[in-house]
């Protein structure tokens, strides 16, 4: 399998009144292709703006892309273009992010015509191709989204990323505004979407039982910088990151009787703004000593399983592991 | 002697009538809740979740909505035939509501504490001192130290936002609380200490609970009863226990295969096809025919009624003999 993007420490930070925001603080992963990173974090962690860094919506603060081999980080106008008809975004809400005045066909047809030197004829050829592939009657083609339901909107969405034939998709909570049977409807779209296509995904969002069932490898992030990055499986079955552990105990899990022992964290998260080094969650965590303070380096504990935590070893007896 | 029920809603019927049409958004619904009980109320958005809740506190906007029929009685007196003022008196102080969003929930100009104390002082007549006392009381129970009374609510964050809402709820000691969908707009982790601290609260005080939620992970969390709403009906009612174990109807069975487990394996979902049925232009017969997979002539001409296929578990469907068990 080819790596089809690679991030180098990546930051995004941001500029406020109080001080500096660091939104993205040094992330580094490789992907590759066909498979699906999933980002989970609560509000505020960074997530949304780490995709859309990678797709140069938002400017880099400092780090490096790469995607498919070829430095992507500075790249001019054309440059740019060529890059986005390879990389989309499926946004999350389905309600705000289409045209209100533009109907179905001209929100999918839209990227072709910016792509230009393609007939009308095939234009809406493929137009029509396109919603049928994600499952959209031909009678929505002249209707406007205020006349359609989330499911179908969010439906809209996935079209108009595929319209240029990308090969790799951010989708950044696709399904957290939809109820739960229209989720299962559209996760399943993207699966065989994928497998049809070979796409490669980043899919952004809190919702660790979506993010379960859709990744193959999952990335945990808190105030900006990644704390656990593993294969999906594992990070479920043997969670280390004291944060992890508290995120995953937290869901609640449709079972009766019900009988899961919680972490409970104290407090909130704080602020992003001009953080102290160290580890950012420490203030919350219960394994918490002086040796936080210094700033962690990310290890690889077991193969492709990557934890930034100084005590992780020392949290995990041997007994608890067995 | 048997005590009488604190809740007890009879075929309620509930329409909007707008210019595109009427929407039937509560169809005849039926529901008990005993003193002390939590009862979830689960359903997608449109079921007719809010509507019912925002009926039995005679909230809801007239016009569009118009109650048509049924009675809701509380403490058996029938709500919808009381005067504005005797309600008035019952909003807040018997029954009190949480509503979905902490972020527009609250006055932001005025003080986190006069917020509360204002509802304490106009239901429990308590001076202003008094009544201070009572807000501080209510602000440490849900975890928020006293000295933060006189902050406004852009000083406090969204988990303490809605903690803020519980206690205001609260204050009046109510016998019932609704709850809709409380920790929604929370994260997972500020959502588990909501949770945490209500479910503790409900059993200090003993308030009895409607939770209205979306998320089947917190009614087996959190309550003892459930009933699922679709298209303004109970299709299926019994304990958390039944529900979950021994699900009987069948877009239960649909809402439960939709759901990403945590605990399993599987490669795909089970979604249910189609979509929830226009409330302006609803099927005859069963309302979720269209999208049943057991489906039969007789579902689509005659809409079934409640039946009692185990002790306290009422399943509201022609063909639940075959359809239990598919899980």
């Amino acid at each position: 399998m080819s790596v089809i993007l690679e991030v180098q420490d990546l930051k995004k930070y941001f500029k406020t009144g109080r001080g500096m925001l660091h939104a993205v603080d040094g992330i580094n992963f490789r992907l590759e292709e066909g498979k699906t990173l999933g980002v989970v974090g609560e509000s505020g962690c960074g997530k949304s703006t780490l995709g859309r860094t990678i797709l140069h919506l938002l400017d880099s603060t400092d780090g490096k892309i790469f995607f498919e081999g070829e430095d992507v980080t500075h790249l001019d106008k054309p440059g740019l273009r060529k890059y986005r008809e390879k990389m989309q975004i499926i946004f999350q809400d389905p309600f705000s992010s289409l045209d209100p005045r533009m109907t179905v066909s001209e929100t999918i047809m839209e990227p072709l015509i910016l792509k230009g030197g393609i007939s009308k004829e095939e234009m809406a050829r493929q137009t029509a191709e396109l919603m049928e592939t994600v499952g959209l009657a031909s009678r929505f083609a002249n209707a406007y989204p205020h006349e359609m339901d989330g499911g179908r909107r969010q439906r809209v969405g996935i079209a108009r990323a595929l319209a240029l034939n990308p090969k790799f998709i951010v989708c950044d909570e696709p399904v957290s505004a939809l109820d739960v049977s229209i989720q299962a409807q559209v996760l399943n779209l993207m699966l065989d979407l994928q497998e049809e296509r070979n796409l490669t995904y980043i899919f952004v969002t809190h919702d660790l039982s979506v993010v379960k069932y859709i990744s193959d490898e999952i990335m945990v992030m808190y105030l900006g910088q990644m704390v656990e990055k593993a294969p999906s499986e594992e990070l479920f079955a043997h969670p280390l990151h004291p944060y992890t552990k508290a995120l995953l105990s937290a869901i609640p899990v449709p079972e009766v009787p019900y009988r899961r022992q919680r972490i409970l964290l104290k407090g909130e998260i704080t602020s992003p703004i001009d953080p102290k080094p160290g580890c950012r969650f420490a203030a919350r965590c219960m394994y918490a000593t002086e040796e936080c303070k210094k700033p962690q380096i990310t290890e690889e504990i077991q193969p492709g399983h990557h934890v930034a935590c100084c005590r992780v070893r020392e949290i995990h007896t041997p007994e608890e592991n067995g | 002697m048997e005590e009488k029920k604190l809740l007890k809603i009879e075929d309620l019927v509930v329409e909007y009538r707008t210019d595109g049409g009427v929407i039937h958004a509560v169809n005849g619904l039926r529901l008990e809740l005993d003193r002390g009980e939590a009862l979830g109320l689960v359903g997608e958005t449109g079921a007719g979740k809010t509507t019912v809740a925002k009926s039995i506190l005679r909230i809801l906007p007239d016009p569009p909505a118009k109650i048509c029929s049924g009675s809701i009685e509380f403490e058996g007196e029938d709500l919808l035939k009381l005067s504005e003022s005797k309600m008035q008196k019952i909003r807040g102080n018997k029954i009190s509501m949480i509503f979905q969003d902490p972020m527009t929930a609250l006055n932001p100009v005025e003080t986190i504490g006069e917020q509360i104390a204002e509802t304490v002082r106009i239901h429990n007549k308590l001076s202003r001192a008094e009544a201070q006392k009572r807000t501080i009381e209510m602000l440490e129970m849900v975890g928020i130290p006293g000295e933060r009374y006189g902050e406004f609510p852009h000083q406090f964050s969204g988990g303490m936002k809605q903690r803020v809402i519980i206690a205001m709820a609260l204050a009046c000691n109510p016998e019932l609380l609704l709850a809709d969908e409380p920790t929604t707009a929370l994260d997972v982790t500020i959502q588990a200490q909501v949770l945490e601290m209500m479910a503790q609260l409900k059993k200090e005080l003993s308030t009895a609970l409607i939770l209205i939620t979306h998320d089947l992970g917190i009614v087996a969390e959190m309550c003892e009863k459930v009933a699922v709403v679709y298209a303004g009906e109970i299709v299926e009612y019994g304990t958390a226990d039944h529900i979950f174990n021994h699900t009987g109807h069948p877009y239960t069975v649909g809402l439960f295969q939709s759901l990403p487990r945590l605990n399993s394996t599987e490669k795909r979902l089970k979604p249910i096809k189609g979509l929830m049925p226009d409330p302006s232009a609803l099927p005859d017969g069963c309302r979720f025919c269209p999208r049943c997979p057991l489906a039969a002539e007789i579902c689509e001409k005659e809409n079934p009624a409640l039946q009692e296929v185990a002790e306290g578990h009422f399943v509201k469907c022609h063909r639940w003999k075959e359809g239990a068990g598919c899980l």
